[in-house]
């Protein structure tokens, strides 16, 4: 079913993609209309034009693509299902995600992938294929980030603070030098060869935009992880 | 360096009557008592001593007494014991200073500084044996707009309200931070109560999902087991901004307190920390409370009342506006001596303000700016009694959380040690031995008897005010009186002094 956004406030958007029987909405001329698709769980949702903040929010297994750039707080708390952005994506991607998918062909904002976390089967990954601002996987506490740093504006693949907090998960960034300024609690490795996982999520997001898939499975990367699993344990004394 | 530092208190006990049964050696997760074989006595740690009361409880013979320890270093008025023996602690160690529970410290307490009005001939009071005496209200948004469709019948515009029978709810405390038995006996009081409680930031355990008419659920900023089933099974959705045990800082439960059940709740590994961030990365301003306030409301299809969870600090009642205006249906406000299962000392005793005066000027500044009927007012952080309930309501709340005082009815014995997660009373811990200790079948019934006895109190305390619906006193400031506090208190407040007539 198509829905034409043009001039239609969120909630009724929102309310007629919900009410609607069909699994395929195609939605046209979306104008930065928050909120599209919460919580839902059995729809293919395409997106022409430009949704606005916390598209995907708890996302619940539904697969949403947008064909340009996303906003703010794209699957904030998303529990499954995938987002495929076209484009760019703006700040808070991925904001506490518990499991599912992003894919990003472009760049993302600052504060993407912030807490992160996995349980059992539910993994959540972010794949984003060119670079990424500050704070990137801050308090992480599982799932997996992979940054391709195929941008091409010469600027650092990602911003500084990243990690900070990071107590879970891992993050592969497909850079030649380690990244400066990151924090005391992430140790960072060079790796010639991404874990399957890991390659598996790249080959995706290379399908998904159509890229041929040697370049960035056979590169090599730097892989983030936590120090250790309790930051925090030694900075108390009982009282 | 030899810093001994000897406890706080110790363990007396009466020889005469100790049969040496042992009990209280089974009892105490601390260690504190040992028999000894040679002499055939028992003997007492008291360096291990919180002081919890349990031996004390359960010895069958009333053999034991915990005392405050008379050691002294050199009186100090300054320096007194306690501010040595941290200073102490944190020479040994180089750690941030860790306690629980709420702050103890002797700051004054408003709620015993105002004195309650009752009718005497010109407006009789009300007997609530023989009249109704409604202590019943809803919690959400009043300011429906009053629409009709075509036939000329109202429509409803009103939005999604919380029905309660009493003015007490149990507050936020999180299936981690305490036991499952704990919150079991919380859940189902809540339902016999017909009131609600709330699952604090650690997810909802599977077993809870059916009091979920009677369940608030919790979204703080490291989100735990937050997805659609849970935002679903509730009946209302509390964002945690802040709490008024640690204002501006986050939570952080040890990974010793995750077992594989607290792990399942929460959605995150077994044994690994559960960190809460300080602000939520998400929400730099009251636009961005908003998005999240309606994401919650569009995941749920606008059905349930979202609330908005803030610590009492100094600046709550312009923080509150924006709340009000962020399209939240209720605010929640924490004051600084509410409880916690873990805070930085330091935090708890120094951080916040009096949950009176926030709520005397957050009802204050939502009235002036014709805002009042946008939001519904929670207030929590130490309602010790009826009478506190009665006072706040008359202040300007609509409801109160209650926290530790439901904990103190289901055994706990305020020994701020809920942080070592081994607390005696099965309350504060994860460990299966003591988590039994709690019956919810007893536990339950506890909850129960505390808040209808309350709730008969406040039936009682209304009828003399000559007020036969707990809705009629919210704000009715005038039923109010200051007693030992200065002009700024009362003006604060918004009361007269005691002796002062309408
Ligand atoms: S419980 Fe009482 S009677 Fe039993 S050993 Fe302990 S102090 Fe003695
Ligand atoms: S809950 Fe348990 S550990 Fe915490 S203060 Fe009460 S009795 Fe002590």
């Amino acid at each position: 079913m198509k829905i034409d956004a043009s001039g239609m406030h969120f909630a009724e958007l929102n309310e007629r993609v919900r009410a609607c029987e069909e699994k395929d909405i195609y939605i046209a001329n979306c104008v930065g209309q928050r909120y599209i698709g919460t919580g839902l769980a059995d729809k293919e949702i395409a997106v022409g034009g430009t949704p606005g903040n916390a598209l995907g929010a708890y996302l619940n297994g539904a697969r949403i693509r947008v064909y340009g750039n996303v906003q703010e707080a794209t699957g904030d708390t998303m529990n499954g299902g995938q987002i495929v952005v076209g484009g760019s994506a703006g700040d808070a991607t991925g904001y506490a995600m518990r499991g599912g998918k992003i894919f990003i062909r472009g760049d993302a904002g600052y504060r993407c992938g912030i807490h992160m976390k996995a349980y059992k089967e539910n993994k959540p990954a972010i794949v984003i294929g060119g670079r990424t601002g500050s704070f990137l996987g801050e308090y992480q506490a599982g799932g997996t980030i992979v940054v391709l740093g195929n941008h091409t504006d010469g600027k650092p693949i990602i911003g500084n603070f990243c990690g900070t907090g990071m107590h879970g998960g891992e993050i592969y960034l497909r850079c030649g030098q380690i990244p400066t300024k990151l924090p005391a609690q992430v140790r960072a490795e060079k790796i010639e060869r991404l874990p399957e996982d890991a390659a598996e999520l790249v080959r995706e997001w290379c399908r998904e935009f159509g890229q041929e898939e040697g370049a960035f499975v056979n590169a090599s990367y730097f892989r983030l992880t936590p120090n250790s699993d309790n930051p925090y344990r030694q900075m108390y004394t009982v009282n | 360096m030899n810093m001994y530092i000897q406890p706080e208190y110790e363990v007396i006990r009466n020889s005469d009557k100790c049969i040496a049964c042992r009990v209280c050696e089974r009892q105490c997760a601390n260690l504190v008592h040992s028999f000894d074989s040679e002499t055939g006595k028992m003997k007492a740690d008291d360096s291990k001593c919180v002081n919890c009361h349990r031996c004390v409880c359960l010895c069958p013979t009333h053999a034991l007494k915990i005392v405050k320890s008379d050691d002294t270093y050199k009186i100090n008025a300054n320096w007194d014991n306690q501010t040595i023996n941290e200073v102490y602690k944190q020479a040994n160690t180089g750690g941030v200073l860790l306690s629980s529970m709420g702050n103890p410290k002797p700051y004054p307490v408003y709620w015993d500084r105002m004195l309650v009005n009752a009718s005497q001939v010109t407006n009789p009071p009300i007997d609530p044996l023989r009249e109704p005496m409604e202590t019943q209200l809803y919690l959400g948004k009043r300011a429906a707009k009053i629409e009709r469709d075509e036939q000329g019948k109202l429509k409803n515009t009103l939005a999604p309200q919380l029905k309660l029978k009493v003015p007490v709810l149990f507050s936020a405390m999180s299936y981690g931070s305490i036991s499952y038995n704990a919150h079991e006996s919380l859940a189902r009081a809540a339902e016999e109560l017909g009131t609600y409680y709330n699952t604090g930031e650690g997810g909802l355990h599977k077993d809870f999902y059916k009091y979920g008419k009677n369940t608030i659920v919790q979204v703080a900023s490291g989100r735990f087991g937050v997805f659609k089933d849970y935002l679903e099974s509730a009946a209302a959705i509390e964002i945690k901004m802040g709490q008024g045990a640690k204002p501006g800082i986050g939570g952080h439960l040890p990974g010793a307190k995750i077992s594989a059940d607290v792990s399942e709740t929460r959605m995150i590994p077994q044994g690994v920390d559960a960190i809460s961030p300080a602000p939520h990365h998400d929400i730099y301003s009251i636009e961005d409370l908003r998005q999240l306030v309606y994401s919650l409301k569009e995941a749920t299809e606008y059905k349930k009342p979202v609330i908005v969870k803030i610590a009492a600090v100094h600046n709550a009642a312009a923080i509150a506006s924006g709340i009000a205006r962020s399209g939240a249906d209720i605010i929640a406000i924490d004051g600084y001596r509410g409880g916690t299962g873990a805070a930085p000392t330091r935090i708890r005793d120094n951080v916040g303000i009096p949950i009176e005066l926030a709520l005397a000027q957050i009802d204050q500044r939502l009235r002036d700016e014709g805002i009042r009927d946008e939001v519904s007012i929670l207030v929590g952080g130490s309602i010790r009694s009826s009478a506190d309930v009665i006072k706040a309501i008359a202040l300007g709340a609509d409801a109160c959380y209650i926290g530790t005082a439901a904990l103190l009815a289901l055994g706990c014995h305020l020994c701020r040690s809920c942080h070592e997660g081994k607390c005696n009373w099965g309350i504060a811990t994860q460990r299966p031995d003591l988590v039994k200790r709690l019956n919810p079948d007893i536990g339950y019934k506890r909850l129960v008897n505390l808040v209808t006895a309350w709730n008969h109190e406040i039936q009682e305390m209304m009828g003399g005010m000559g007020i036969n619906s707990i809705e009629a006193l919210r704000g009715n400031r005038l039923m109010l009186r200051g007693i030992g506090l200065t002009d700024t208190e009362l003006n604060l407040l918004g009361i007269k002094y005691a002796g002062e007539s309408m």
